[in-house]
């Protein structure tokens, strides 16, 4: 039979090492083993679909109820293609962040800010067949956090990216430009790559901004590209 | 040519997008024979990672309407994961070879940038022997990490130990 096409390895500086002395939380959970080189089998190379069917859609997340969250809000648009260009048609996009006031729906979040009743925070969308989303939702607050004094996280919102293997999962974080605490932030700067690092903040959209209603940012996400013929053994 | 966005970790609060049934492969009626795979997630210090997200795939059998083929499971208090899916078969390995019955694992957690990704293995499968990822790893107590071992009927239990003695074999992935 034919062998599965590999995925692409990571090209080197762009994405973030396992142990970063500056992000402690690594410390006591990073591999000080070398990881184990193997080439991408059908486990790798294919992965889960989803359909909006069996795991509907929330696009806005800046109502619960008919009720507006507190804040800003914001429309994020953009586009998800591979490392060739291609769309990535039909996958789910899971998001989640803080609300306007830096702090999580979630037991564990015990900052001194306000929760917000008509906020939860969780949202899912579906790329379309040109590998376009978009959302709804509400800027999310700064927080702070144990890192080191004073630390805080900037604003961001968490994502979560299937793609067409196992292999392009892709947990990410999408960052606001203009933002102070990004040269500050350990887990921003954990990327060793400047331009890389930069892709990460989502860009002040004119188009993507609606009249009189909300501001609009556009992040564009790359999953891996496959290898360009079938490795050879 | 663009290249990959970065990733970064899923932090602390990513229970957010947690669906406990997610843990459940055959909440869709799938057919075949029921196993729950679990395991304790342990840092470099022995403590448990309570704030873990466990993630699973599996290439058999084969994903569709009614077998996901994917599941997620947030580790407990005790850094306890558990997932209740269907046995996978053995898959088509790289060349003519063939691979042993076996789970995809990520693993993601505050402190994890990039996740990390292991397999979970049943013990007392003959084709372990042949398998063409566990007889890359020469060191037989590190390839021991990655089997399941029986932990009561229908029930396998693989702990993930993060780092130090016992540190889970992870694979570039």
């Amino acid at each position: 039979m034919t062998d599965v096409t590999p995925f692409r390895p990571a090209v080197a500086g762009s994405q973030p090492p396992n142990d970063s002395p500056e992000y402690g939380s690594t410390h006591k959970r990073h591999p000080k083993q070398a990881l184990v080189a193997f080439a991408h089998t059908v486990t790798e190379a294919t992965g889960p679909r989803f359909s909006p069917a069996q795991f509907p859609a929330i696009i806005d997340i800046s109502t619960v109820d008919g009720h507006a969250a507190m804040g800003e809000r914001i429309i994020v648009r953009g586009r998800v293609t591979d490392e060739d260009g291609r769309p990535v048609p039909d996958t789910m996009i899971e998001i989640w962040q803080a609300n306007a006031a830096g702090r999580y729906h979630h037991p564990r979040d015990q900052h001194d800010a306000p929760l917000d009743a008509h906020f939860q925070g969780a949202g899912r969308v579906f790329t379309d067949a040109d590998g376009w989303y978009q959302f709804t939702s509400i800027k999310p607050g700064a927080y702070p956090w144990r890192n080191h004094f004073n630390a805080w996280r900037p604003n961001h919102i968490h994502y979560s990216l299937f793609g067409s293997g196992f292999a392009t999962r892709l947990i990410t974080q999408m960052y606001f430009p203009g933002d102070p605490l990004l040269e500050l932030d350990p887990v921003f700067n954990t990327v060793p790559d400047e331009h890389a690092r930069k892709r990460l903040v989502a860009k002040f959209d004119l188009d993507v901004t609606r009249p009189e209603w909300a501001l609009g940012y556009r992040f564009d996400v790359v999953l891996r590209g496959r290898e360009a013929t079938p490795m050879e053994e | 040519m663009p290249i990959a966005t970065a990733a970064q970790t899923i932090g602390p609060y990513w229970h957010l997008i947690e669906y406990p049934e997610f843990a459940d492969l055959t909440r869709f009626g799938a057919e075949g024979e029921k196993v729950v795979l679990t395991g304790l997630v342990i840092d470099g210090d022995g403590a448990p990672v309570t704030d873990g997200c466990i993630e699973l795939w599996q290439a058999s059998p084969a994903a569709g309407a009614r077998f996901p083929g994917y599941g997620r499971s947030a580790t407990d208090a005790d850094g306890r994961f558990r997932f209740t899916t269907v046995k996978p078969g053995p898959v088509p390995g790289r060349g003519n070879t063939l691979q042993a019955p076996h789970f995809a694992i990520n693993i993601l957690a505050r402190g994890i940038l990039t996740r990390l990704y292991t397999r979970a293995y049943f013990e007392d499968e003959k084709l372990n022997g042949t398998d063409p990822l566990l007889t890359a790893i020469d060191d037989p107590a590190r390839r021991a990490t990655l089997l399941a071992r029986p932990d009561g009927p229908g029930i396998w239990r693989m702990d993930i130990r993060l780092q130090g003695d016992g540190e889970t074999v992870f694979i570039e992935v």
